[in-house]
Protein backbone atom coordinates (compact mmCIF):
# COMPACT_ATOMS: atom_id res chain seq x y z
CA UNK A 1 0.00 0.00 0.00
CA UNK A 2 2.76 2.44 -0.76
CA UNK A 3 3.31 4.85 -3.64
CA UNK A 4 -0.30 5.68 -4.29
CA UNK A 5 -0.48 8.63 -6.64
CA UNK A 6 -2.65 11.31 -5.17
CA UNK A 7 -5.31 10.85 -7.80
CA UNK A 8 -5.38 7.06 -7.99
CA UNK A 9 -8.82 5.70 -7.12
CA UNK A 10 -8.42 2.03 -7.85
CA UNK A 11 -5.46 -0.32 -7.83
CA UNK A 12 -5.51 -4.01 -8.70
CA UNK A 13 -2.52 -6.03 -7.53
CA UNK A 14 -1.60 -9.58 -8.55
CA UNK A 15 -5.16 -10.74 -9.00
CA UNK A 16 -5.77 -14.40 -9.80
CA UNK A 17 -8.96 -16.34 -10.20
CA UNK A 18 -9.68 -19.90 -11.22
CA UNK A 19 -13.22 -21.21 -11.41
CA UNK A 20 -13.58 -24.75 -10.11
CA UNK A 21 -16.69 -26.52 -11.40
CA UNK A 22 -17.19 -29.13 -8.72
CA UNK A 23 -20.19 -30.71 -10.36
CA UNK A 24 -18.50 -31.01 -13.73
CA UNK A 25 -15.65 -33.33 -12.85
CA UNK A 26 -13.87 -30.63 -10.94
CA UNK A 27 -12.99 -28.80 -14.14
CA UNK A 28 -10.67 -25.88 -13.43
CA UNK A 29 -10.95 -22.73 -15.52
CA UNK A 30 -8.08 -20.33 -14.85
CA UNK A 31 -9.38 -16.92 -15.92
CA UNK A 32 -7.12 -14.36 -14.29
CA UNK A 33 -3.45 -14.77 -13.49
CA UNK A 34 -1.50 -11.99 -11.85
CA UNK A 35 -3.69 -9.20 -13.19
CA UNK A 36 -2.57 -5.66 -12.35
CA UNK A 37 -4.28 -2.36 -13.08
CA UNK A 38 -4.23 1.18 -11.77
CA UNK A 39 -6.95 3.70 -12.56
CA UNK A 40 -6.79 7.41 -11.81
CA UNK A 41 -9.66 9.78 -11.31
CA UNK A 42 -10.84 11.31 -14.58
CA UNK A 43 -9.70 8.49 -16.82
CA UNK A 44 -11.57 5.72 -18.56
CA UNK A 45 -9.75 2.41 -18.96
CA UNK A 46 -11.32 -0.04 -21.38
CA UNK A 47 -10.64 -3.75 -20.84
CA UNK A 48 -9.58 -5.19 -24.14
CA UNK A 49 -9.24 -8.78 -25.25
CA UNK A 50 -10.95 -11.71 -26.87
CA UNK A 51 -13.99 -13.43 -25.50
CA UNK A 52 -12.76 -15.58 -22.62
CA UNK A 53 -9.82 -13.33 -21.78
CA UNK A 54 -11.30 -12.52 -18.37
CA UNK A 55 -12.64 -9.00 -18.95
CA UNK A 56 -15.95 -9.72 -17.35
CA UNK A 57 -14.39 -11.67 -14.47
CA UNK A 58 -12.05 -8.78 -13.70
CA UNK A 59 -14.86 -6.24 -13.85
CA UNK A 60 -17.10 -8.34 -11.60
CA UNK A 61 -14.24 -8.83 -9.16
CA UNK A 62 -13.87 -5.05 -8.95
CA UNK A 63 -17.45 -4.95 -7.66
CA UNK A 64 -16.85 -7.92 -5.31
CA UNK A 65 -19.49 -9.82 -7.24
CA UNK A 66 -16.78 -12.43 -7.91
CA UNK A 67 -14.24 -13.41 -5.29
CA UNK A 68 -10.66 -13.73 -6.57
CA UNK A 69 -8.40 -16.44 -5.13
CA UNK A 70 -5.40 -14.20 -4.69
CA UNK A 71 -4.38 -10.58 -4.90
CA UNK A 72 -5.87 -7.27 -3.86
CA UNK A 73 -8.30 -4.70 -5.20
CA UNK A 74 -7.64 -1.45 -3.42
CA UNK A 75 -10.39 1.14 -3.59
CA UNK A 76 -10.21 4.63 -2.17
CA UNK A 77 -13.36 4.72 -0.07
CA UNK A 78 -13.91 8.08 1.60
CA UNK A 79 -10.57 8.71 3.35
CA UNK A 80 -9.43 5.07 3.43
CA UNK A 81 -8.02 2.42 1.17
CA UNK A 82 -10.04 -0.79 1.39
CA UNK A 83 -9.39 -4.15 -0.23
CA UNK A 84 -12.50 -5.45 -2.00
CA UNK A 85 -11.05 -8.98 -1.83
CA UNK A 86 -10.74 -9.02 1.95
CA UNK A 87 -13.41 -6.59 3.13
CA UNK A 88 -16.36 -8.07 5.04
CA UNK A 89 -19.79 -7.97 3.38
CA UNK A 90 -20.93 -4.92 5.37
CA UNK A 91 -17.99 -2.84 4.21
CA UNK A 92 -18.50 -3.90 0.61
CA UNK A 93 -22.13 -2.81 0.79
CA UNK A 94 -20.99 0.57 2.11
CA UNK A 95 -18.41 0.85 -0.69
CA UNK A 96 -21.12 0.04 -3.24
CA UNK A 97 -23.45 2.63 -1.76
CA UNK A 98 -20.93 5.47 -1.77
CA UNK A 99 -17.93 4.75 -3.91
CA UNK A 100 -18.20 2.11 -6.61
CA UNK A 101 -21.11 2.12 -9.06
CA UNK A 102 -22.06 -0.62 -11.48
CA UNK A 103 -23.84 -0.23 -14.81
CA UNK A 104 -24.69 -3.48 -16.52
CA UNK A 105 -26.81 -4.60 -19.41
CA UNK A 106 -29.33 -6.34 -17.25
CA UNK A 107 -31.96 -4.76 -15.15
CA UNK A 108 -32.87 -6.78 -12.10
CA UNK A 109 -36.53 -5.97 -11.91
CA UNK A 110 -37.96 -5.53 -8.45
CA UNK A 111 -41.62 -6.50 -8.43
CA UNK A 112 -44.03 -3.58 -8.43
CA UNK A 113 -41.44 -0.80 -8.25
CA UNK A 114 -41.87 1.87 -10.92
CA UNK A 115 -39.03 2.94 -13.21
CA UNK A 116 -38.64 6.39 -11.66
CA UNK A 117 -38.46 4.98 -8.12
CA UNK A 118 -35.98 2.35 -9.27
CA UNK A 119 -33.72 5.05 -10.70
CA UNK A 120 -34.01 7.26 -7.61
CA UNK A 121 -33.34 4.50 -5.11
CA UNK A 122 -29.51 4.54 -4.91
CA UNK A 123 -29.49 8.31 -4.33
CA UNK A 124 -32.33 8.13 -1.80
CA UNK A 125 -30.33 5.55 0.16
CA UNK A 126 -27.58 8.14 0.59
CA UNK A 127 -30.09 10.31 2.43
CA UNK A 128 -30.53 12.87 -0.36
CA UNK A 129 -33.78 14.84 -0.32
CA UNK A 130 -36.58 13.11 -2.23
CA UNK A 131 -37.40 16.04 -4.54
CA UNK A 132 -33.78 16.39 -5.51
CA UNK A 133 -33.55 12.64 -6.24
CA UNK A 134 -36.67 12.83 -8.39
CA UNK A 135 -35.44 15.84 -10.35
CA UNK A 136 -32.18 14.10 -11.07
CA UNK A 137 -33.83 10.82 -12.03
CA UNK A 138 -36.21 12.60 -14.39
CA UNK A 139 -33.37 14.48 -16.07
CA UNK A 140 -31.50 11.22 -16.65
CA UNK A 141 -34.55 9.43 -18.03
CA UNK A 142 -35.18 12.35 -20.41
CA UNK A 143 -31.58 12.25 -21.54
CA UNK A 144 -31.82 8.54 -22.19
CA UNK A 145 -35.07 8.96 -24.13
CA UNK A 146 -37.27 6.95 -21.79
CA UNK A 147 -40.79 8.31 -22.43
CA UNK A 148 -42.38 9.99 -19.41
CA UNK A 149 -45.50 7.83 -19.66
CA UNK A 150 -43.33 4.83 -18.65
CA UNK A 151 -41.84 6.42 -15.53
CA UNK A 152 -44.49 5.32 -13.05
CA UNK A 153 -44.66 1.78 -14.45
CA UNK A 154 -42.70 -1.25 -13.25
CA UNK A 155 -40.17 -2.03 -15.99
CA UNK A 156 -40.94 -5.76 -16.18
CA UNK A 157 -43.09 -5.09 -19.23
CA UNK A 158 -40.64 -2.70 -20.94
CA UNK A 159 -38.67 -3.61 -24.06
CA UNK A 160 -35.09 -4.77 -23.62
CA UNK A 161 -33.67 -1.43 -24.69
CA UNK A 162 -35.99 0.51 -22.37
CA UNK A 163 -35.04 -1.67 -19.40
CA UNK A 164 -31.39 -1.19 -20.22
CA UNK A 165 -31.73 2.59 -20.33
CA UNK A 166 -33.60 2.60 -17.01
CA UNK A 167 -30.70 0.65 -15.55
CA UNK A 168 -28.15 3.04 -17.01
CA UNK A 169 -30.01 5.97 -15.47
CA UNK A 170 -29.91 4.11 -12.15
CA UNK A 171 -26.18 3.57 -12.51
CA UNK A 172 -25.46 7.24 -13.16
CA UNK A 173 -27.72 8.80 -10.54
CA UNK A 174 -25.03 8.83 -7.87
CA UNK A 175 -21.73 10.57 -8.63
CA UNK A 176 -19.65 7.54 -7.70
CA UNK A 177 -15.88 8.15 -7.57
CA UNK A 178 -15.43 4.78 -9.35
CA UNK A 179 -17.72 3.54 -12.14
CA UNK A 180 -17.72 0.05 -13.62
CA UNK A 181 -19.42 -0.23 -17.00
CA UNK A 182 -20.33 -3.63 -18.39
CA UNK A 183 -21.17 -3.00 -22.05
CA UNK A 184 -23.64 -0.25 -21.30
CA UNK A 185 -24.21 0.54 -24.97
CA UNK A 186 -24.72 -3.01 -26.24
CA UNK A 187 -27.93 -3.23 -28.30
CA UNK A 188 -28.66 0.51 -28.02
CA UNK A 189 -29.29 2.53 -31.17
CA UNK A 190 -26.91 5.34 -32.15
CA UNK A 191 -28.88 8.11 -30.52
CA UNK A 192 -29.00 6.33 -27.16
CA UNK A 193 -25.39 5.15 -27.44
CA UNK A 194 -24.36 8.77 -27.83
CA UNK A 195 -26.45 9.74 -24.81
CA UNK A 196 -24.52 7.15 -22.77
CA UNK A 197 -21.21 8.39 -24.17
CA UNK A 198 -22.23 11.88 -23.04
CA UNK A 199 -22.86 10.59 -19.50
CA UNK A 200 -19.49 8.83 -19.45
CA UNK A 201 -17.67 11.96 -20.62
CA UNK A 202 -19.44 13.98 -17.99
CA UNK A 203 -18.44 11.46 -15.29
CA UNK A 204 -14.82 11.70 -16.42
CA UNK A 205 -14.94 15.48 -16.22
CA UNK A 206 -16.12 15.38 -12.64
CA UNK A 207 -13.16 13.10 -11.87
CA UNK A 208 -14.61 9.60 -11.82
CA UNK A 209 -12.27 6.66 -12.38
CA UNK A 210 -13.96 4.45 -14.97
CA UNK A 211 -13.33 0.87 -16.00
CA UNK A 212 -15.45 -0.56 -18.76
CA UNK A 213 -16.04 -3.23 -21.34
CA UNK A 214 -17.24 -1.94 -24.74
CA UNK A 215 -17.55 -4.08 -27.80
CA UNK A 216 -18.61 -1.24 -30.05
CA UNK A 217 -15.46 0.10 -31.70
CA UNK A 218 -16.85 3.61 -32.21
CA UNK A 219 -17.93 4.02 -28.60
CA UNK A 220 -14.64 2.59 -27.37
CA UNK A 221 -12.68 5.14 -29.38
CA UNK A 222 -14.79 7.97 -28.04
CA UNK A 223 -14.52 7.14 -24.34
CA UNK A 224 -11.27 5.22 -23.81
CA UNK A 225 -8.21 7.04 -22.51
CA UNK A 226 -6.33 3.78 -22.76
CA UNK A 227 -6.92 0.12 -23.46
CA UNK A 228 -5.93 -2.50 -20.93
CA UNK A 229 -4.93 -5.64 -22.83
CA UNK A 230 -6.01 -8.91 -21.33
CA UNK A 231 -4.57 -12.32 -22.11
CA UNK A 232 -6.22 -15.55 -21.08
CA UNK A 233 -4.06 -17.79 -18.86
CA UNK A 234 -3.17 -21.21 -20.22
CA UNK A 235 -5.73 -23.80 -21.24
CA UNK A 236 -8.29 -25.67 -19.20
CA UNK A 237 -6.95 -28.18 -16.74
CA UNK A 238 -8.97 -31.15 -15.55
CA UNK A 239 -8.14 -33.07 -12.44
CA UNK B 1 -3.46 -0.58 5.67
CA UNK B 2 -6.28 1.48 7.13
CA UNK B 3 -9.75 0.28 7.87
CA UNK B 4 -13.06 1.97 8.28
CA UNK B 5 -13.91 1.60 11.93
CA UNK B 6 -17.10 -0.33 12.37
CA UNK B 7 -18.05 1.15 15.67
CA UNK B 8 -21.69 -0.01 15.72
CA UNK B 9 -21.83 -3.20 17.76
CA UNK B 10 -23.69 -6.20 16.35
CA UNK B 11 -27.29 -6.63 17.44
CA UNK B 12 -27.01 -10.39 17.64
CA UNK B 13 -23.92 -12.58 17.88
CA UNK B 14 -24.20 -16.31 17.38
CA UNK B 15 -21.15 -18.21 18.59
CA UNK B 16 -20.43 -21.85 17.78
CA UNK B 17 -24.05 -22.86 18.14
CA UNK B 18 -24.93 -26.55 18.02
CA UNK B 19 -28.12 -28.51 18.44
CA UNK B 20 -28.22 -32.00 16.99
CA UNK B 21 -31.21 -34.33 17.36
CA UNK B 22 -29.25 -37.06 15.67
CA UNK B 23 -26.03 -37.08 13.64
CA UNK B 24 -26.59 -34.70 10.71
CA UNK B 25 -30.03 -33.66 12.07
CA UNK B 26 -30.14 -30.12 13.43
CA UNK B 27 -27.18 -27.78 13.10
CA UNK B 28 -23.58 -27.74 14.17
CA UNK B 29 -21.00 -25.07 15.02
CA UNK B 30 -22.80 -22.10 13.46
CA UNK B 31 -21.38 -18.60 14.02
CA UNK B 32 -22.45 -15.24 12.59
CA UNK B 33 -23.33 -11.68 13.57
CA UNK B 34 -26.19 -9.41 12.58
CA UNK B 35 -26.06 -5.62 12.61
CA UNK B 36 -28.97 -3.16 12.75
CA UNK B 37 -30.67 -2.82 9.38
CA UNK B 38 -29.10 -5.98 8.02
CA UNK B 39 -30.97 -8.87 6.43
CA UNK B 40 -29.41 -12.31 6.60
CA UNK B 41 -30.76 -15.08 4.42
CA UNK B 42 -30.37 -18.75 5.32
CA UNK B 43 -30.74 -21.02 2.32
CA UNK B 44 -30.48 -24.77 1.81
CA UNK B 45 -32.69 -27.74 1.02
CA UNK B 46 -35.32 -29.04 3.42
CA UNK B 47 -33.73 -31.04 6.20
CA UNK B 48 -30.58 -28.91 6.16
CA UNK B 49 -31.33 -27.60 9.65
CA UNK B 50 -32.25 -24.04 8.73
CA UNK B 51 -35.61 -23.97 10.50
CA UNK B 52 -34.11 -25.57 13.62
CA UNK B 53 -31.36 -22.96 13.59
CA UNK B 54 -33.93 -20.18 13.25
CA UNK B 55 -35.83 -21.57 16.25
CA UNK B 56 -32.71 -21.63 18.33
CA UNK B 57 -31.53 -18.10 17.53
CA UNK B 58 -35.03 -16.74 18.17
CA UNK B 59 -35.10 -18.01 21.76
CA UNK B 60 -37.36 -20.99 21.15
CA UNK B 61 -34.89 -23.89 21.32
CA UNK B 62 -31.89 -23.92 23.67
CA UNK B 63 -28.65 -24.92 21.94
CA UNK B 64 -26.63 -27.86 23.24
CA UNK B 65 -23.42 -25.87 23.00
CA UNK B 66 -22.46 -22.34 22.01
CA UNK B 67 -24.21 -19.12 22.89
CA UNK B 68 -26.19 -16.20 21.48
CA UNK B 69 -25.49 -12.66 22.60
CA UNK B 70 -28.15 -9.98 22.29
CA UNK B 71 -28.37 -6.46 23.69
CA UNK B 72 -31.93 -5.85 24.92
CA UNK B 73 -32.85 -2.17 24.70
CA UNK B 74 -29.65 -0.25 25.23
CA UNK B 75 -28.22 -2.79 27.67
CA UNK B 76 -24.90 -4.57 27.30
CA UNK B 77 -24.86 -7.85 25.34
CA UNK B 78 -26.39 -10.71 27.27
CA UNK B 79 -26.41 -14.45 26.82
CA UNK B 80 -29.89 -15.14 25.51
CA UNK B 81 -30.38 -18.48 27.21
CA UNK B 82 -28.96 -17.17 30.48
CA UNK B 83 -31.90 -14.74 30.68
CA UNK B 84 -34.90 -15.68 32.77
CA UNK B 85 -37.62 -17.44 30.80
CA UNK B 86 -39.96 -14.49 31.40
CA UNK B 87 -37.42 -12.04 29.97
CA UNK B 88 -37.01 -14.17 26.86
CA UNK B 89 -40.79 -14.27 26.43
CA UNK B 90 -41.01 -10.52 26.80
CA UNK B 91 -38.33 -10.10 24.16
CA UNK B 92 -40.38 -12.19 21.73
CA UNK B 93 -43.45 -10.06 22.39
CA UNK B 94 -41.73 -6.69 22.07
CA UNK B 95 -38.29 -6.18 20.51
CA UNK B 96 -38.46 -9.30 18.37
CA UNK B 97 -40.89 -10.70 15.87
CA UNK B 98 -41.31 -14.22 14.56
CA UNK B 99 -43.07 -14.80 11.25
CA UNK B 100 -44.04 -18.45 10.86
CA UNK B 101 -44.24 -20.27 7.57
CA UNK B 102 -47.89 -21.20 8.23
CA UNK B 103 -49.56 -17.93 9.19
CA UNK B 104 -52.10 -19.55 11.52
CA UNK B 105 -49.17 -20.75 13.67
CA UNK B 106 -48.53 -17.11 14.45
CA UNK B 107 -52.11 -15.81 14.66
CA UNK B 108 -54.98 -16.31 17.10
CA UNK B 109 -57.88 -17.86 15.18
CA UNK B 110 -60.65 -16.71 17.55
CA UNK B 111 -59.47 -13.11 17.78
CA UNK B 112 -60.31 -10.45 15.17
CA UNK B 113 -57.67 -9.16 12.74
CA UNK B 114 -57.52 -5.90 14.68
CA UNK B 115 -57.21 -7.83 17.94
CA UNK B 116 -54.36 -9.91 16.56
CA UNK B 117 -52.42 -6.74 15.86
CA UNK B 118 -53.51 -4.94 19.03
CA UNK B 119 -52.46 -7.79 21.30
CA UNK B 120 -48.78 -6.99 20.91
CA UNK B 121 -49.41 -3.33 21.65
CA UNK B 122 -51.19 -4.31 24.85
CA UNK B 123 -48.22 -6.52 25.75
CA UNK B 124 -46.12 -3.37 25.47
CA UNK B 125 -48.40 -1.69 28.02
CA UNK B 126 -50.81 0.27 25.81
CA UNK B 127 -54.29 0.38 27.33
CA UNK B 128 -56.23 2.98 25.33
CA UNK B 129 -58.70 1.04 23.18
CA UNK B 130 -59.18 3.81 20.61
CA UNK B 131 -55.42 4.25 20.09
CA UNK B 132 -54.85 0.54 19.74
CA UNK B 133 -57.66 0.19 17.22
CA UNK B 134 -56.40 3.16 15.22
CA UNK B 135 -52.86 1.79 15.15
CA UNK B 136 -54.14 -1.67 14.16
CA UNK B 137 -56.15 -0.07 11.35
CA UNK B 138 -53.14 1.82 10.10
CA UNK B 139 -51.13 -1.39 9.98
CA UNK B 140 -53.86 -3.26 8.13
CA UNK B 141 -53.68 -0.61 5.44
CA UNK B 142 -49.88 -0.74 5.40
CA UNK B 143 -50.04 -4.44 4.61
CA UNK B 144 -52.81 -3.82 2.09
CA UNK B 145 -55.68 -5.46 3.95
CA UNK B 146 -58.96 -3.51 3.62
CA UNK B 147 -59.82 -1.65 6.82
CA UNK B 148 -63.34 -3.09 6.55
CA UNK B 149 -61.92 -6.48 7.54
CA UNK B 150 -60.64 -5.27 10.92
CA UNK B 151 -63.32 -7.13 12.90
CA UNK B 152 -63.13 -10.37 10.89
CA UNK B 153 -61.40 -13.50 12.14
CA UNK B 154 -58.16 -14.37 10.34
CA UNK B 155 -59.62 -17.80 9.54
CA UNK B 156 -61.85 -16.04 7.00
CA UNK B 157 -58.78 -14.56 5.21
CA UNK B 158 -56.93 -15.95 2.20
CA UNK B 159 -53.43 -17.38 2.76
CA UNK B 160 -51.76 -14.26 1.42
CA UNK B 161 -53.85 -12.00 3.65
CA UNK B 162 -53.13 -14.16 6.68
CA UNK B 163 -49.42 -13.91 6.00
CA UNK B 164 -49.64 -10.12 5.70
CA UNK B 165 -51.67 -9.98 8.90
CA UNK B 166 -49.01 -12.02 10.66
CA UNK B 167 -46.37 -9.58 9.46
CA UNK B 168 -48.42 -6.60 10.67
CA UNK B 169 -48.88 -8.27 14.05
CA UNK B 170 -45.13 -8.67 14.36
CA UNK B 171 -44.10 -5.24 13.15
CA UNK B 172 -46.64 -3.12 15.03
CA UNK B 173 -44.34 -2.90 18.05
CA UNK B 174 -41.45 -1.71 15.86
CA UNK B 175 -39.22 -4.65 16.67
CA UNK B 176 -35.48 -4.45 16.20
CA UNK B 177 -35.19 -8.02 14.93
CA UNK B 178 -37.52 -10.21 12.95
CA UNK B 179 -37.13 -13.92 12.28
CA UNK B 180 -38.97 -15.28 9.26
CA UNK B 181 -39.41 -18.87 8.18
CA UNK B 182 -40.28 -19.18 4.47
CA UNK B 183 -42.42 -16.02 4.60
CA UNK B 184 -43.58 -16.48 1.00
CA UNK B 185 -43.82 -20.29 1.00
CA UNK B 186 -47.18 -21.63 -0.04
CA UNK B 187 -48.33 -18.38 -1.63
CA UNK B 188 -49.25 -17.70 -5.25
CA UNK B 189 -46.47 -16.09 -7.23
CA UNK B 190 -48.51 -12.89 -7.70
CA UNK B 191 -49.10 -12.63 -3.96
CA UNK B 192 -45.44 -13.42 -3.28
CA UNK B 193 -44.26 -10.42 -5.28
CA UNK B 194 -46.59 -8.17 -3.34
CA UNK B 195 -45.39 -9.54 -0.02
CA UNK B 196 -41.73 -9.32 -1.00
CA UNK B 197 -42.14 -5.72 -2.05
CA UNK B 198 -43.82 -5.01 1.27
CA UNK B 199 -41.09 -6.72 3.27
CA UNK B 200 -38.31 -4.97 1.39
CA UNK B 201 -39.99 -1.64 1.99
CA UNK B 202 -40.50 -2.26 5.71
CA UNK B 203 -36.96 -3.48 6.24
CA UNK B 204 -35.52 -0.32 4.67
CA UNK B 205 -37.99 2.05 6.29
CA UNK B 206 -37.81 0.65 9.83
CA UNK B 207 -34.10 -0.26 9.77
CA UNK B 208 -35.09 -3.75 10.80
CA UNK B 209 -32.58 -6.50 11.21
CA UNK B 210 -33.98 -9.74 9.89
CA UNK B 211 -33.12 -13.38 9.48
CA UNK B 212 -35.02 -15.03 6.66
CA UNK B 213 -35.03 -18.77 6.10
CA UNK B 214 -35.95 -19.68 2.56
CA UNK B 215 -35.30 -22.31 -0.06
CA UNK B 216 -36.14 -19.79 -2.78
CA UNK B 217 -32.95 -18.18 -4.06
CA UNK B 218 -34.94 -15.45 -5.83
CA UNK B 219 -36.43 -14.39 -2.50
CA UNK B 220 -32.97 -14.49 -0.94
CA UNK B 221 -31.50 -12.35 -3.69
CA UNK B 222 -34.20 -9.75 -3.38
CA UNK B 223 -34.24 -9.43 0.39
CA UNK B 224 -30.95 -10.56 1.91
CA UNK B 225 -27.70 -8.62 2.16
CA UNK B 226 -25.78 -11.71 3.18
CA UNK B 227 -26.38 -15.44 2.87
CA UNK B 228 -25.57 -18.55 4.80
CA UNK B 229 -25.79 -21.74 2.77
CA UNK B 230 -26.59 -24.79 4.88
CA UNK B 231 -26.22 -28.44 4.11
CA UNK B 232 -26.80 -31.26 6.60
CA UNK B 233 -26.65 -28.93 9.55
CA UNK B 234 -23.44 -27.19 8.60
CA UNK B 235 -22.86 -23.76 7.04
CA UNK B 236 -20.93 -24.63 3.89
CA UNK B 237 -20.65 -21.13 2.44
CA UNK B 238 -21.46 -17.58 3.44
CA UNK B 239 -20.98 -14.06 2.18
CA UNK B 240 -22.47 -11.21 0.20
CA UNK B 241 -25.70 -12.45 -1.42
CA UNK B 242 -24.84 -11.71 -5.04
CA UNK B 243 -21.30 -13.06 -4.60
CA UNK B 244 -22.58 -16.37 -3.19
CA UNK B 245 -25.17 -16.75 -5.96
CA UNK B 246 -23.06 -15.52 -8.91
CA UNK B 247 -19.70 -17.00 -7.87
CA UNK B 248 -20.54 -19.99 -5.69
CA UNK B 249 -17.47 -21.81 -4.38
CA UNK B 250 -18.77 -24.83 -2.48
CA UNK B 251 -19.94 -27.83 -4.54
CA UNK B 252 -23.32 -27.77 -2.82
CA UNK B 253 -23.87 -24.05 -3.52
CA UNK B 254 -22.89 -24.61 -7.14
CA UNK B 255 -25.45 -27.38 -7.36
CA UNK B 256 -28.13 -25.23 -5.72
CA UNK B 257 -27.50 -22.29 -8.04
CA UNK B 258 -27.28 -24.39 -11.19
CA UNK B 259 -30.58 -26.07 -10.34
CA UNK B 260 -32.63 -22.89 -10.72
CA UNK B 261 -34.78 -22.67 -13.80
CA UNK B 262 -34.11 -19.43 -15.57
Amino acid sequence: MQNHQSNTQLRVEHLSKTFVLHNQNGTRLPVLRDANLTVDGGECVVLHGHSGSGKSTLLRSLYANYLPDEGHIWVRHQANWLDMVQAPAREILAIRRHTVGWVSQFLRVIPRIGALDLVMQPLLELGVDRDQCRARAEALLVRLNVPARLWPLAPSTFSGGEQQRVNIARGFIVDYPVLLLDEPTASLDDRNSMAVVGLIEQAKQRGAAIVGIFHDEGVRRRVADRLHDMQPPQAVETC
Amino acid sequence: MTRVSQSTPPLLSVEHLTHLYAPGKGFSDVSFQIYPGEVLGIVGESGSGKTTLLKSISARLPPQTGRILYSPGAAAPQDLYALAESDRRRLLRTEWGVVHQYPMDGLRPRVSAGGNIGERLMAMGQRHYGDIRREAGRWLEDVEIPLARIDDFPTTFSGGMQQRLQIARNLVTHPRMVFMDEPTGGLDVSVQARLLDLLRHLVVEMELAAVIVTHDLGVARLLAHRLLVMKQGVVVESGLTDRVLDDPHHPYTQLLVSSILS
